[in-house]
Protein backbone atom coordinates (compact mmCIF):
# COMPACT_ATOMS: atom_id res chain seq x y z
CA UNK A 1 0.00 0.00 0.00
CA UNK A 2 1.16 3.54 -0.64
CA UNK A 3 0.40 6.03 1.82
CA UNK A 4 0.52 9.85 0.66
CA UNK A 5 0.06 12.63 3.10
CA UNK A 6 -0.21 16.16 2.88
CA UNK A 7 2.16 16.25 -0.73
CA UNK A 8 3.20 19.65 -2.20
CA UNK A 9 5.58 20.30 -4.55
CA UNK A 10 6.53 23.66 -6.84
CA UNK A 11 8.77 24.32 -9.07
CA UNK A 12 10.20 28.30 -9.76
CA UNK A 13 8.30 29.12 -6.70
CA UNK A 14 4.85 27.88 -8.59
CA UNK A 15 3.38 25.85 -6.31
CA UNK A 16 2.15 22.70 -8.92
CA UNK A 17 0.79 20.09 -6.21
CA UNK A 18 -1.27 21.78 -3.09
CA UNK A 19 -1.42 19.32 -0.41
CA UNK A 20 -2.16 16.11 -1.74
CA UNK A 21 -3.01 13.24 0.79
CA UNK A 22 -4.75 9.54 -0.48
CA UNK A 23 -4.40 5.85 -0.49
CA UNK A 24 -3.39 3.20 -3.31
CA UNK A 25 -4.07 -0.28 -2.34
CA UNK A 26 -2.29 -3.42 -3.61
CA UNK A 27 -4.15 -5.26 -6.23
CA UNK A 28 -5.93 -2.73 -7.70
CA UNK A 29 -5.57 -0.44 -10.42
CA UNK A 30 -5.75 2.95 -8.83
CA UNK A 31 -6.15 5.94 -11.41
CA UNK A 32 -5.24 9.35 -11.34
CA UNK A 33 -7.21 11.44 -13.74
CA UNK A 34 -7.33 15.50 -14.18
CA UNK A 35 -7.26 18.33 -16.80
CA UNK A 36 -3.67 19.26 -18.75
CA UNK A 37 -1.70 21.26 -16.13
CA UNK A 38 -3.79 19.55 -12.61
CA UNK A 39 -0.38 18.01 -11.39
CA UNK A 40 -1.10 14.66 -12.65
CA UNK A 41 2.36 14.06 -14.35
CA UNK A 42 4.22 15.81 -11.12
CA UNK A 43 2.39 13.83 -8.55
CA UNK A 44 3.26 10.53 -10.56
CA UNK A 45 7.31 11.45 -10.78
CA UNK A 46 6.80 12.75 -7.06
CA UNK A 47 5.85 9.50 -6.05
CA UNK A 48 8.40 7.56 -7.81
CA UNK A 49 11.22 9.74 -6.79
CA UNK A 50 11.53 11.71 -9.46
CA UNK A 51 11.03 14.88 -7.92
CA UNK A 52 12.01 15.35 -4.68
CA UNK A 53 8.62 17.16 -2.41
CA UNK A 54 8.81 20.08 -0.49
CA UNK A 55 6.81 18.99 2.00
CA UNK A 56 4.64 16.15 2.49
CA UNK A 57 5.10 12.37 3.13
CA UNK A 58 5.01 9.31 0.85
CA UNK A 59 4.62 5.70 3.14
CA UNK A 60 5.54 2.59 0.99
CA UNK A 61 4.31 -0.07 2.70
CA UNK A 62 5.49 1.99 6.33
CA UNK A 63 9.08 2.65 4.46
CA UNK A 64 8.64 6.83 5.29
CA UNK A 65 10.21 7.88 1.80
CA UNK A 66 12.10 11.14 3.55
CA UNK A 67 13.29 8.82 6.47
CA UNK A 68 14.90 6.95 3.83
CA UNK A 69 18.55 6.41 3.15
CA UNK A 70 20.22 6.96 -0.01
CA UNK A 71 20.71 3.14 -0.49
CA UNK A 72 17.20 2.46 0.95
CA UNK A 73 15.58 4.44 -1.87
CA UNK A 74 17.88 2.62 -3.96
CA UNK A 75 16.83 -0.47 -3.06
CA UNK A 76 12.96 0.99 -2.58
CA UNK A 77 13.05 1.81 -6.42
CA UNK A 78 14.11 -1.97 -7.54
CA UNK A 79 10.72 -3.16 -5.89
CA UNK A 80 8.99 0.10 -8.16
CA UNK A 81 7.75 -0.74 -12.29
CA UNK A 82 7.59 2.12 -14.35
CA UNK A 83 5.71 2.56 -17.81
CA UNK A 84 6.37 5.60 -19.31
CA UNK A 85 4.04 7.96 -21.73
CA UNK A 86 6.65 7.00 -24.53
CA UNK A 87 7.72 3.74 -23.32
CA UNK A 88 11.32 5.16 -22.62
CA UNK A 89 12.60 1.80 -24.17
CA UNK A 90 16.03 1.86 -24.88
CA UNK A 91 16.46 2.08 -28.41
CA UNK A 92 20.08 0.75 -29.01
CA UNK A 93 19.07 -2.90 -27.85
CA UNK A 94 16.88 -5.56 -29.19
CA UNK A 95 13.66 -6.46 -27.11
CA UNK A 96 15.24 -8.81 -24.98
CA UNK A 97 18.08 -6.75 -23.53
CA UNK A 98 15.33 -3.90 -22.92
CA UNK A 99 13.66 -6.81 -20.50
CA UNK A 100 16.80 -8.39 -19.13
CA UNK A 101 18.64 -5.14 -18.54
CA UNK A 102 17.21 -4.60 -14.52
CA UNK A 103 18.19 -8.22 -14.02
CA UNK A 104 21.25 -7.60 -15.13
CA UNK A 105 21.72 -5.08 -13.42
CA UNK A 106 20.28 -6.03 -9.88
CA UNK A 107 20.32 -9.98 -9.67
CA UNK A 108 22.77 -12.49 -9.81
CA UNK A 109 21.37 -14.40 -11.98
CA UNK A 110 22.88 -16.35 -15.03
CA UNK A 111 22.21 -15.92 -18.82
CA UNK A 112 19.68 -18.68 -19.37
CA UNK A 113 17.96 -17.51 -15.90
CA UNK A 114 17.83 -14.10 -16.80
CA UNK A 115 16.50 -15.05 -20.81
CA UNK A 116 14.26 -17.65 -18.76
CA UNK A 117 12.28 -14.78 -16.86
CA UNK A 118 12.64 -12.54 -19.83
CA UNK A 119 10.39 -14.89 -21.97
CA UNK A 120 8.53 -15.42 -19.09
CA UNK A 121 7.21 -11.42 -18.82
CA UNK A 122 7.10 -11.31 -22.49
CA UNK A 123 4.85 -13.95 -23.38
CA UNK A 124 2.52 -13.07 -20.03
CA UNK A 125 2.31 -9.52 -22.41
CA UNK A 126 1.58 -11.30 -25.18
CA UNK A 127 4.96 -10.88 -27.21
CA UNK A 128 6.32 -14.08 -27.93
CA UNK A 129 8.76 -14.40 -31.18
CA UNK A 130 10.07 -10.48 -31.07
CA UNK A 131 13.20 -11.03 -28.47
CA UNK A 132 15.63 -9.79 -31.12
CA UNK A 133 14.22 -7.44 -32.86
CA UNK A 134 15.27 -3.85 -31.85
CA UNK A 135 12.70 -1.77 -30.13
CA UNK A 136 12.12 0.78 -33.13
CA UNK A 137 11.03 -2.13 -35.48
CA UNK A 138 7.84 -2.43 -33.28
CA UNK A 139 4.31 -0.50 -33.49
CA UNK A 140 3.25 1.35 -30.59
CA UNK A 141 1.23 -1.25 -28.84
CA UNK A 142 4.22 -3.79 -28.95
CA UNK A 143 6.52 -1.08 -27.84
CA UNK A 144 4.24 -0.69 -24.77
CA UNK A 145 3.82 -4.39 -24.18
CA UNK A 146 7.87 -4.19 -23.88
CA UNK A 147 7.55 -1.24 -21.21
CA UNK A 148 5.29 -3.21 -19.21
CA UNK A 149 7.35 -6.58 -19.52
CA UNK A 150 10.35 -4.90 -18.21
CA UNK A 151 8.49 -3.02 -15.69
CA UNK A 152 7.76 -6.32 -14.41
CA UNK A 153 10.73 -8.10 -15.26
CA UNK A 154 11.83 -7.88 -11.31
CA UNK A 155 8.56 -9.04 -9.83
CA UNK A 156 8.08 -4.70 -8.52
CA UNK A 157 5.48 -4.59 -5.53
CA UNK A 158 4.47 -1.18 -7.08
CA UNK A 159 3.97 -0.15 -10.85
CA UNK A 160 3.26 3.50 -12.24
CA UNK A 161 2.20 4.04 -15.44
CA UNK A 162 1.99 7.45 -17.02
CA UNK A 163 -0.71 7.61 -19.92
CA UNK A 164 -0.18 3.85 -20.65
CA UNK A 165 -2.34 3.93 -23.97
CA UNK A 166 -1.50 7.55 -25.24
CA UNK A 167 -1.30 7.87 -28.82
CA UNK A 168 -2.69 3.62 -29.24
CA UNK A 169 -5.83 3.09 -31.09
CA UNK A 170 -9.31 2.35 -29.20
CA UNK A 171 -8.74 -1.46 -29.57
CA UNK A 172 -4.71 -1.67 -28.72
CA UNK A 173 -5.67 0.80 -25.75
CA UNK A 174 -8.23 -1.54 -24.09
CA UNK A 175 -5.98 -4.47 -24.32
CA UNK A 176 -2.98 -2.83 -22.46
CA UNK A 177 -5.54 -1.57 -19.75
CA UNK A 178 -6.73 -5.10 -19.14
CA UNK A 179 -3.30 -6.72 -19.32
CA UNK A 180 -2.24 -3.65 -16.45
CA UNK A 181 -5.50 -4.93 -14.67
CA UNK A 182 -4.39 -8.38 -15.31
CA UNK A 183 -1.14 -7.98 -13.94
CA UNK A 184 -2.29 -6.12 -10.79
CA UNK A 185 -4.54 -8.92 -10.17
CA UNK A 186 -2.01 -11.71 -10.39
CA UNK A 187 0.89 -10.13 -8.92
CA UNK A 188 -0.88 -8.33 -6.17
CA UNK A 189 0.83 -4.99 -7.28
CA UNK A 190 0.02 -1.76 -6.01
CA UNK A 191 -0.88 0.09 -9.35
CA UNK A 192 -0.73 3.97 -10.56
CA UNK A 193 -1.96 4.68 -13.43
CA UNK A 194 -1.67 8.53 -14.50
CA UNK A 195 -5.00 8.88 -17.70
CA UNK A 196 -6.38 11.17 -19.81
CA UNK A 197 -8.05 7.73 -21.11
CA UNK A 198 -12.46 7.49 -20.00
CA UNK A 199 -12.46 4.57 -21.02
CA UNK A 200 -9.34 3.48 -18.78
CA UNK A 201 -11.78 5.41 -15.60
CA UNK A 202 -14.96 3.00 -16.51
CA UNK A 203 -13.13 0.02 -17.64
CA UNK A 204 -10.22 0.00 -15.07
CA UNK A 205 -10.78 2.05 -12.47
CA UNK A 206 -11.22 0.25 -9.12
CA UNK A 207 -10.31 3.85 -7.38
CA UNK A 208 -10.12 6.64 -8.98
CA UNK A 209 -8.28 10.05 -7.93
CA UNK A 210 -9.33 13.42 -9.66
CA UNK A 211 -6.90 16.26 -9.36
CA UNK A 212 -7.82 19.72 -9.80
CA UNK A 213 -5.11 22.97 -10.48
CA UNK A 214 -2.66 20.38 -7.71
CA UNK A 215 -5.80 19.57 -5.06
CA UNK A 216 -7.31 16.13 -4.96
CA UNK A 217 -11.16 17.23 -5.89
CA UNK A 218 -12.53 13.96 -5.64
CA UNK A 219 -12.34 10.84 -5.22
CA UNK A 220 -14.29 7.13 -5.68
CA UNK A 221 -14.52 3.95 -7.85
CA UNK A 222 -15.93 3.89 -11.44
CA UNK A 223 -18.75 2.85 -10.10
CA UNK A 224 -19.16 6.15 -8.09
CA UNK A 225 -18.26 8.58 -10.33
CA UNK A 226 -21.46 7.54 -12.91
CA UNK A 227 -23.36 8.86 -9.68
CA UNK A 228 -21.09 12.16 -8.44
CA UNK A 229 -22.52 15.31 -8.74
CA UNK A 230 -19.21 16.92 -8.16
CA UNK A 231 -19.16 20.00 -10.56
CA UNK A 232 -15.36 19.50 -11.96
CA UNK A 233 -15.58 16.09 -12.15
CA UNK A 234 -18.70 15.65 -14.28
CA UNK A 235 -17.47 18.47 -16.31
CA UNK A 236 -14.55 16.85 -17.68
CA UNK A 237 -15.28 12.97 -17.54
CA UNK A 238 -18.52 13.51 -19.28
CA UNK A 239 -17.66 16.29 -21.86
CA UNK A 240 -17.91 14.38 -24.24
CA UNK A 241 -22.22 13.53 -25.76
CA UNK A 242 -21.45 9.81 -25.63
CA UNK A 243 -20.05 9.78 -22.14
CA UNK A 244 -23.29 11.80 -21.30
CA UNK A 245 -25.41 9.79 -22.77
CA UNK A 246 -24.01 6.60 -20.98
CA UNK A 247 -24.33 8.17 -17.82
CA UNK A 248 -27.57 9.07 -18.23
CA UNK A 249 -28.24 5.48 -19.28
CA UNK A 250 -26.76 4.38 -15.92
CA UNK A 251 -28.66 6.88 -13.85
CA UNK A 252 -31.79 5.84 -15.62
CA UNK A 253 -31.44 2.34 -15.23
CA UNK A 254 -30.36 2.80 -11.14
CA UNK A 255 -34.13 4.60 -10.90
CA UNK B 1 21.79 30.21 -15.63
CA UNK B 2 24.99 31.97 -15.38
CA UNK B 3 28.87 30.36 -16.19
CA UNK B 4 29.79 30.21 -12.26
CA UNK B 5 26.50 27.80 -12.11
CA UNK B 6 26.77 25.94 -14.94
CA UNK B 7 30.98 25.31 -13.31
CA UNK B 8 28.76 24.36 -10.04
CA UNK B 9 26.30 21.92 -11.92
CA UNK B 10 29.32 20.19 -13.96
CA UNK B 11 31.46 19.58 -10.67
CA UNK B 12 28.24 18.16 -9.12
CA UNK B 13 27.53 16.11 -11.95
CA UNK B 14 31.10 14.87 -11.67
CA UNK B 15 31.14 13.77 -8.08
CA UNK B 16 28.03 11.77 -8.95
CA UNK B 17 30.03 9.95 -12.20
CA UNK B 18 32.95 9.10 -9.99
CA UNK B 19 31.04 6.39 -8.12
CA UNK B 20 31.93 2.95 -8.47
CA UNK B 21 29.74 1.16 -10.89
CA UNK B 22 26.86 -0.71 -9.47
CA UNK B 23 27.56 -3.72 -11.44
CA UNK B 24 30.84 -4.87 -13.41
CA UNK B 25 30.27 -7.00 -15.90
CA UNK B 26 27.54 -4.02 -17.09
CA UNK B 27 30.51 -1.68 -16.91
CA UNK B 28 32.35 -3.36 -19.42
CA UNK B 29 29.98 -4.13 -21.53
CA UNK B 30 29.13 -0.26 -21.81
CA UNK B 31 32.82 0.27 -21.74
CA UNK B 32 33.89 -1.71 -24.75
CA UNK B 33 31.03 -0.45 -26.71
CA UNK B 34 31.75 3.83 -26.11
CA UNK B 35 35.85 2.20 -26.94
CA UNK B 36 34.44 1.23 -30.12
CA UNK B 37 32.06 4.50 -30.92
CA UNK B 38 33.99 7.01 -29.30
CA UNK B 39 37.68 5.26 -30.46
CA UNK B 40 37.82 3.38 -33.20
CA UNK B 41 35.26 4.43 -34.92
CA UNK B 42 36.87 7.67 -34.99
CA UNK B 43 40.58 5.69 -36.47
CA UNK B 44 39.57 6.53 -40.22
CA UNK B 45 39.42 10.34 -39.80
CA UNK B 46 42.25 11.12 -37.54
CA UNK B 47 44.05 8.63 -40.19
CA UNK B 48 43.18 10.47 -43.09
CA UNK B 49 43.63 14.33 -41.70
CA UNK B 50 46.81 13.42 -40.25
CA UNK B 51 48.32 11.91 -43.28
CA UNK B 52 47.36 15.08 -45.40
CA UNK B 53 47.67 17.59 -43.01
CA UNK B 54 51.00 16.23 -42.12
CA UNK B 55 52.03 16.64 -46.12
CA UNK B 56 50.92 20.30 -46.15
CA UNK B 57 52.72 21.34 -42.69
CA UNK B 58 55.74 19.78 -44.55
CA UNK B 59 55.19 21.54 -47.99
CA UNK B 60 54.67 24.08 -46.81
CA UNK B 61 57.85 24.90 -44.55
CA UNK B 62 59.97 23.49 -47.49
CA UNK B 63 58.17 26.57 -50.03
CA UNK B 64 58.72 29.31 -47.27
CA UNK B 65 62.85 28.07 -47.08
CA UNK B 66 64.47 29.31 -49.67
CA UNK B 67 67.45 30.80 -48.03
CA UNK B 68 70.46 28.37 -49.85
CA UNK B 69 72.11 28.69 -46.53
CA UNK B 70 69.40 26.96 -44.52
CA UNK B 71 69.74 23.28 -44.16
CA UNK B 72 66.68 20.97 -46.26
CA UNK B 73 66.65 18.84 -42.80
CA UNK B 74 65.09 21.84 -41.14
CA UNK B 75 61.86 20.65 -42.78
CA UNK B 76 61.84 17.69 -41.10
CA UNK B 77 62.48 19.23 -37.94
CA UNK B 78 59.92 21.65 -38.00
CA UNK B 79 57.76 19.31 -39.30
CA UNK B 80 58.62 17.12 -36.29
CA UNK B 81 58.38 19.52 -33.39
CA UNK B 82 54.98 21.17 -34.84
CA UNK B 83 52.90 17.61 -35.93
CA UNK B 84 53.94 16.57 -32.24
CA UNK B 85 53.66 19.76 -29.94
CA UNK B 86 50.30 20.92 -31.38
CA UNK B 87 48.65 19.43 -34.63
CA UNK B 88 48.52 15.98 -33.17
CA UNK B 89 46.92 16.61 -29.62
CA UNK B 90 45.34 19.91 -30.39
CA UNK B 91 44.35 19.78 -33.73
CA UNK B 92 42.80 16.38 -33.73
CA UNK B 93 41.36 16.29 -30.28
CA UNK B 94 39.37 19.47 -31.72
CA UNK B 95 38.48 17.45 -34.98
CA UNK B 96 37.54 14.70 -32.03
CA UNK B 97 35.43 17.50 -30.39
CA UNK B 98 33.42 17.93 -33.04
CA UNK B 99 32.62 14.22 -34.43
CA UNK B 100 32.59 12.79 -30.58
CA UNK B 101 31.31 15.63 -29.16
CA UNK B 102 28.03 15.89 -31.36
CA UNK B 103 27.95 11.97 -30.79
CA UNK B 104 27.50 12.66 -26.65
CA UNK B 105 25.49 15.17 -26.67
CA UNK B 106 22.89 14.12 -29.08
CA UNK B 107 22.97 10.13 -27.72
CA UNK B 108 22.69 11.16 -23.69
CA UNK B 109 20.23 14.37 -24.54
CA UNK B 110 18.14 11.91 -26.95
CA UNK B 111 17.89 9.74 -23.76
CA UNK B 112 16.82 12.79 -22.38
CA UNK B 113 14.27 13.85 -23.87
CA UNK B 114 12.55 10.30 -24.34
CA UNK B 115 12.96 9.79 -20.52
CA UNK B 116 15.15 6.98 -20.67
CA UNK B 117 17.20 8.22 -18.42
CA UNK B 118 13.71 8.64 -16.22
CA UNK B 119 13.68 5.40 -16.53
CA UNK B 120 17.50 4.29 -15.36
CA UNK B 121 16.81 6.48 -12.19
CA UNK B 122 13.13 4.84 -11.48
CA UNK B 123 15.36 1.19 -11.79
CA UNK B 124 17.40 2.96 -9.11
CA UNK B 125 20.28 3.26 -11.39
CA UNK B 126 22.78 6.32 -11.16
CA UNK B 127 22.66 6.87 -14.50
CA UNK B 128 25.23 9.51 -14.57
CA UNK B 129 27.38 6.89 -13.72
CA UNK B 130 26.45 4.62 -15.63
CA UNK B 131 25.98 7.02 -19.13
CA UNK B 132 29.05 8.83 -18.14
CA UNK B 133 32.04 7.02 -16.80
CA UNK B 134 32.55 4.42 -19.70
CA UNK B 135 32.58 7.41 -22.04
CA UNK B 136 35.52 9.15 -19.40
CA UNK B 137 37.20 5.99 -19.54
CA UNK B 138 37.23 5.27 -23.00
CA UNK B 139 38.74 8.31 -24.34
CA UNK B 140 40.85 8.83 -21.66
CA UNK B 141 42.68 5.38 -22.48
CA UNK B 142 42.11 5.36 -26.23
CA UNK B 143 43.15 8.96 -27.47
CA UNK B 144 46.58 8.33 -26.24
CA UNK B 145 46.81 5.71 -29.05
CA UNK B 146 44.76 7.85 -31.68
CA UNK B 147 47.06 10.57 -31.00
CA UNK B 148 50.02 8.81 -30.99
CA UNK B 149 48.83 7.76 -34.58
CA UNK B 150 48.24 10.79 -35.41
CA UNK B 151 51.65 11.94 -35.35
CA UNK B 152 53.11 8.97 -36.59
CA UNK B 153 51.20 9.47 -39.71
CA UNK B 154 51.72 13.13 -40.30
CA UNK B 155 55.21 12.66 -40.26
CA UNK B 156 55.01 9.96 -42.59
CA UNK B 157 52.75 12.12 -44.85
CA UNK B 158 55.34 14.82 -44.76
CA UNK B 159 57.89 12.20 -45.90
CA UNK B 160 55.48 11.04 -48.54
CA UNK B 161 54.78 14.69 -49.41
CA UNK B 162 58.48 15.68 -50.17
CA UNK B 163 59.13 12.37 -52.01
CA UNK B 164 55.92 13.18 -54.26
CA UNK B 165 56.89 16.82 -54.60
CA UNK B 166 60.49 16.72 -54.91
CA UNK B 167 61.08 19.62 -52.95
CA UNK B 168 63.15 18.25 -50.41
CA UNK B 169 64.13 14.37 -50.31
CA UNK B 170 63.74 11.55 -47.93
CA UNK B 171 67.20 11.77 -46.25
CA UNK B 172 67.03 15.32 -45.62
CA UNK B 173 63.56 14.49 -43.83
CA UNK B 174 64.37 11.92 -42.02
CA UNK B 175 67.92 13.57 -40.88
CA UNK B 176 65.67 16.65 -40.06
CA UNK B 177 63.52 13.90 -37.77
CA UNK B 178 66.24 12.62 -35.56
CA UNK B 179 68.07 16.21 -34.81
CA UNK B 180 67.75 17.01 -31.22
CA UNK B 181 65.04 15.27 -30.60
CA UNK B 182 63.70 15.26 -27.17
CA UNK B 183 61.43 12.64 -25.85
CA UNK B 184 59.73 15.66 -23.54
CA UNK B 185 57.92 16.69 -25.91
CA UNK B 186 55.98 13.16 -26.50
CA UNK B 187 54.63 12.92 -22.99
CA UNK B 188 53.62 16.80 -23.11
CA UNK B 189 51.85 15.59 -26.14
CA UNK B 190 50.20 12.72 -24.12
CA UNK B 191 49.43 14.70 -21.06
CA UNK B 192 47.52 17.45 -23.09
CA UNK B 193 45.68 14.43 -25.59
CA UNK B 194 44.16 12.69 -21.63
CA UNK B 195 43.39 16.12 -20.55
CA UNK B 196 41.34 17.16 -23.88
CA UNK B 197 39.79 13.38 -23.68
CA UNK B 198 38.38 14.49 -20.16
CA UNK B 199 37.30 17.22 -21.40
CA UNK B 200 35.73 15.59 -25.30
CA UNK B 201 33.97 13.23 -22.48
CA UNK B 202 32.23 14.96 -20.20
CA UNK B 203 32.12 19.02 -21.45
CA UNK B 204 29.27 16.80 -24.46
CA UNK B 205 27.82 14.79 -21.60
CA UNK B 206 26.90 17.94 -19.46
CA UNK B 207 25.03 19.12 -22.33
CA UNK B 208 23.15 16.10 -23.23
CA UNK B 209 21.86 15.13 -19.76
CA UNK B 210 21.28 18.57 -18.40
CA UNK B 211 19.15 19.60 -21.56
CA UNK B 212 15.34 20.33 -21.92
CA UNK B 213 12.81 20.11 -24.12
CA UNK B 214 12.46 17.72 -27.39
CA UNK B 215 14.76 17.05 -30.70
CA UNK B 216 15.57 20.95 -31.34
CA UNK B 217 16.86 21.65 -27.98
CA UNK B 218 19.08 18.43 -28.57
CA UNK B 219 20.11 19.89 -31.79
CA UNK B 220 21.00 23.15 -29.97
CA UNK B 221 22.60 21.60 -27.13
CA UNK B 222 24.85 19.27 -29.74
CA UNK B 223 26.38 22.53 -31.43
CA UNK B 224 26.80 24.67 -27.91
CA UNK B 225 28.78 21.54 -26.85
CA UNK B 226 31.33 21.44 -29.58
CA UNK B 227 31.37 25.19 -29.29
CA UNK B 228 32.33 24.81 -25.48
CA UNK B 229 34.15 21.92 -25.65
CA UNK B 230 36.85 23.48 -28.78
CA UNK B 231 36.88 26.76 -26.43
CA UNK B 232 37.96 24.70 -22.79
CA UNK B 233 40.38 22.72 -25.43
CA UNK B 234 42.55 26.02 -26.82
CA UNK B 235 42.07 27.85 -23.42
CA UNK B 236 44.03 24.39 -21.44
CA UNK B 237 46.22 24.03 -24.41
CA UNK B 238 47.69 27.91 -23.25
CA UNK B 239 47.58 26.88 -19.63
CA UNK B 240 49.34 23.12 -20.19
CA UNK B 241 51.66 24.95 -22.77
CA UNK B 242 52.99 27.36 -20.32
CA UNK B 243 52.98 25.38 -17.31
CA UNK B 244 54.89 22.22 -18.76
CA UNK B 245 57.25 23.98 -21.67
CA UNK B 246 58.11 27.47 -19.84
Amino acid sequence: MIEVKNLHKAFGGVEILKGISTTFEPGKTNLIIGQSGSGKTVFLKSLIGLHAPEKGIIEFDGSVNIEMSIEQRRQLRQEIGMVFQGSALFDSQTVEENVMFPLKMFTKQSDEEMLERANFVLKRVDLVGSNKKFVTELSGGMQKRVAIARAIVMKPKYLFCDEPNSGLDPQTAIIIDNLIKEITEEFKITTVINTHDMNSVMEIGEKIIFLKEGKKAWEGSNKEIFKTDNEAVVNFVYSSNLFKKVREAYLNEKK
Amino acid sequence: MNYFEHIGKYFMMLRQVFTKPQRGRVFREALSRETEELGIKSLGIIIFISFFIGGVIALQTALNLNNPLIPKSLIGFAAKRSIILEFAPTFCSIILAGKVGSYITSSIGTMRVTEQIDALEVMGINSLNYLVLPKIIATVFFYPFLITLGMILGIFGGWVAGNLSGLFTGTDYIEGLQADFDPFLIQYSIIKTLIFAFIIATVPSYHGYYVKGGSLEVGKASTQSVVWTIVLIVIANYFLTQMLLT
